[in-house]
């Protein structure tokens, strides 16, 4: 029955990840409302937790709307490639040493390659709406991608250098094993995925494909309910799987933090640290018991108890894991902290997103060229300069990384220094 | 204004119609631009989708009458539009407003001011994409606007003056809500200039777009920040004093190249004058009657006026003609915005789509002015 346990996490993942989406647009409108001075949805069930739900009920019951003049068959096609490419990433991502539909060879691959396939659903959809501002949208996208999916690309390979294999796996594994995240031994290559999966996402500053206050809505103008949200599900997809790219071979993965510090609570075997995932989620179940009720309606306040039920579940379920046998025990906290890890990789994005103001797109296109794609061959350079510091005169796998990693300092503010912040809006007609 | 030709058209270029419906044109302006890729070969502004008529209306009103309506013109600067008119008829009637009238129009003009002025920033940042600085914005508005419902009642469209003066006296606690607006919004600009000024996305998307030199935008009539921006040093509170701005000490900041930065950092500057302006008018309010006597009836004798002041966004004229009559026999509406438009089709000339955001946000138009 080797086929059970997959088709089981597939069929969680294709029914929780949507509604995970749902979440994570919640998350940025309530962080938005924060660094903004307001409050955010407040009225659809405590502090808005239910507003994802309403939404998805509003997408689903809009009229289904495509233009007259329209490529139908492609309209209809387009949000589906996007969204099924999106969803098929997810099968080789390990959520937790556990949780993993396919233990791929090539993983990595696997999941840029699908994950790059996604793009088709936008140039198509961008195409077939027949609208200027959809075309418009759909040609930038395309650019993007290709000019930011080189540099992101070029740092992984930094990393694959240091692991030595392209299964999810085996890169946390070693990253276990050298006792270091790949993100701290290579900075620049954390950075420039960042940035790029920034891009890739489409999110600000590099949303330009979507710009709103230049093409409306770029490729996604003419499509409503249903087929939009598809769109907006594959993006939110999207983003939780750079996020788990991030994590995986940048953070650490499924792995503790403070992985080498082992004091244990006194008179028990359990380390503190292994204890801290209950004793968060108890502390949030505890903040939400003292909301309930403060909550005007009584609908509110039943809402608000369960949400802390749930979380008193979870903190069960975590704390009992530390009694259960190993193997479940880094399974369930392998899980935890691999989505806290991805949750903290989005939060970035957000904030990142209400910070900046967007790139124009001759900007984007200098950046990802002329800085971002140099810095990340000279970053890939400098790895293997250490790898063979590593293996010829045996210096140890940190000491080998700040040479290079300096060397590579010294060549990004060179890039910079170059990469004037003056547009040259007026002098670029020869592009 | 050039004229999009929309028949002819290159191998490689679109006609892009943008607005009346878009988020970013301020209401429902409407630019035709055609496009050689996403590089603007051409463009051409179509207004008059909000124009209701304003001058006609005024010749069937009574001169007081009219002076509600002035305020829907610039919605987002009610008062210094209700300034414009009052000062204007009472020239044509040869009269003045007291003293203690006049300091307390600065004051809440120049409020005004800066409420325009942080509208802009606001949606102008939104427009090239920061989506947090207009709710820092709003939020400072959000006190000055109390301060006019404090004043008069009304929020956005105030008719806070009269003909003559004013018809409320200054309520218990004007001076300090001033003052302490005031002494709070100087670390708030700096607040948004931390988020702004120094950016680099921002002055990448500011600099060097949109540029306007000083002969073009003396040419074309523009006035302003824009204006100023471009290396101009004309302002009519200093040129040509009203109101109470002889007694004030103020500078007027003007910038060299005439870019959207430099029109950035132009009005940014105009706000912490217009502070300390205020700080300077409170401090010193006159006593004595608010109104002056010049009678229910208004019956101005026949004869013509033109008088203009600094508006935020420039130069706001009205010419008036007196039959010798109740009613105006025509009002004629100089509206900054509406001038400033036309320099629209030479800045965006050669730029980017998004270029195109930034510099219809950049001249900071509101389209009830522009169509009236």
């Amino acid at each position: 029955m080797p086929f059970v346990l997959p088709v089981v996490y597939a069929v969680v993942i294709v029914a929780v990840l949507p509604l995970l989406a749902g979440y994570i647009v919640l998350m940025e409108r309530k962080v938005m409302a924060d660094m903004q001075a307001r409050l955010g949805p407040m009225r659809v069930g405590p502090h808005g937790l239910l507003q994802p739900i309403a939404d998805a009920v509003k997408l689903l019951l809009k009229e289904d709307i495509i233009p007259d003049k329209a490529d139908r068959l492609m309209f209809w096609f387009a949000p589906l490639v996007s969204v099924t490419m999106a969803l098929l990433a997810y099968s080789a991502l390990a959520i937790g040493p556990a949780f993993q539909i396919a233990d791929l060879n090539i993983g990595l691959l696997f999941i840029l390659a699908v994950s790059s396939l996604g793009i088709y659903g936008i140039v198509l959809g961008g195409w077939a709406s027949n609208s200027h501002y959809s075309l418009l949208g759909a040609l930038r996208s395309a650019a993007q991608l290709v000019s930011y999916e080189t540099a992101a690309g070029l740092a992984l390979i930094s990393v694959l250098l240091l692991a030595g294999s392209l299964s999810m796996k085996d890169i946390v594994q070693a990253q276990s094993d050298q006792g270091v995240w790949f993100g701290f031994s290579v900075p620049f290559g954390f950075f420039i995925y960042l940035v790029g999966s920034i891009a890739e996402t489409n999110r600000a500053p590099f949303d330009l494909p979507e710009a709103e206050s230049e093409l409306v809505a770029g490729y996604m103008t003419e499509y409503s309910g249903f087929r939009w949200s598809l769109y907006f599900l594959a993006e939110y997809a999207n983003m939780v799987i750079v996020a788990g790219i991030a994590t995986t071979l940048f953070l650490g993965g499924w792995l503790r933090p403070g992985a080498r510090y082992h004091e244990q609570i006194p008179g028990t075997s359990i380390e503190w640290l292994d204890a801290l995932p209950a004793l968060l989620t108890l502390g949030v179940a505890l903040y939400c018991i003292s909301l309930v009720r403060k909550q005007p309606v009584k609908i509110q306040k039943i809402v608000m108890a369960l949400v802390a039920g749930l979380c008193v579940v979870v903190a069960v379920v975590l704390a009992g894991a530390l009694v259960a046998p190993p193997a479940v025990m880094q399974g369930i906290h392998g899980a935890f902290w691999f989505m806290a890890k991805v949750f903290a990789y989005i939060y970035a994005f957000l904030w990142i997103r209400f910070t900046f103001p967007r790139y124009r797109f001759d900007q984007l296109m200098r950046l990802g060229w002329r800085f971002l794609i140099p810095l990340a061959l000279v970053n890939v350079i400098g790895v293997g300069v250490a790898i063979v510091l590593r293996q010829q005169w045996a210096w140890g796998p940190i000491v080998s990384l700040i040479p290079t990693t300096l060397a590579t300092l010294g060549v990004a503010m060179l890039l910079a220094k170059d990469d004037a912040p003056v547009s040259e809006a007026q002098t670029t007609d020869g592009e | 204004m050039d004229s999009v030709n929309t028949t002819v058209l290159g191998a490689d270029e679109i006609i892009l119609n943008m607005g009346p419906q878009h988020p970013s044109t301020h209401g429902v302006l409407r630019v035709k631009l055609k496009l050689d890729g996403e590089r603007v070969a051409g463009s051409e502004c179509i207004i008059g989708y909000l124009h209701r008529g304003v001058e006609k209306i005024a010749e069937h009103r009574s001169y007081q009458q009219f002076a509600p309506y002035v305020d829907r013109m610039d919605y987002v600067a009610a008062v210094s539009n209700g300034l414009g008119y009052c000062e204007a008829v009472e020239k044509l009637l040869g009269t003045e407003a007291p003293p203690r009238a006049r300091v307390v129009r600065t004051i809440l003009t120049e409020l005004q001011r800066i409420a325009s002025h942080l509208l802009w920033l606001g949606t102008h940042a939104l427009d090239i994409g920061a989506l947090t600085p207009v709710f820092y914005c709003f939020r400072e508005r959000e006190e000055i606007l109390k301060i006019f419902e404090k004043y008069c009642g009304a929020r956005l469209t105030t008719h806070a003056f009269r003909i003559g003066g004013l018809q409320y006296e200054t309520y218990d606690g004007f001076e300090e809500d001033t003052k302490r607006f005031c002494n709070d919004f100087s670390k708030k600009i700096d607040e948004y200039e931390t988020l702004l000024t120094e950016n680099r996305i921002w002055v990448g998307r500011t600099k060097g777009v949109g540029i306007l030199n000083a002969a073009d935008a003396i040419a074309l009539g523009v006035t302003g920040p824009v204006l100023r921006a471009s290396g101009v040093k004309w302002d009519l509170r200093k040129a040509q004093p009203y109101a109470a701005y002889d007694q004030y000490e103020f500078d007027i900041p003007t910038r060299e190249t005439g870019d959207t930065y430099d029109r950035y950092v132009v009005r940014m500057e105009e706000m912490r004058q217009s502070r300390r302006i205020c700080l300077q008018a409170v401090e010193n309010i006159p006593t004595g009657p608010i109104m002056a006597r010049i009678g229910k009836v208004l019956k101005p004798p026949p004869g013509e006026v033109y008088h203009s002041i600094e508006a935020p966004k420039g130069e706001l004229g009205y010419y008036i003609v007196s039959d010798g009559t109740t009613q105006p026999y025509r009002v004629r509406v100089r509206p900054p915005s509406f001038i400033n438009l036309q320099a629209f089709d030479k800045m965006a000339k050669g730029s980017l789509i998004a270029d195109v955001v930034a510099i219809i946000g950049t001249i900071d138009i509101v389209l009830g002015e522009v169509d009236r």
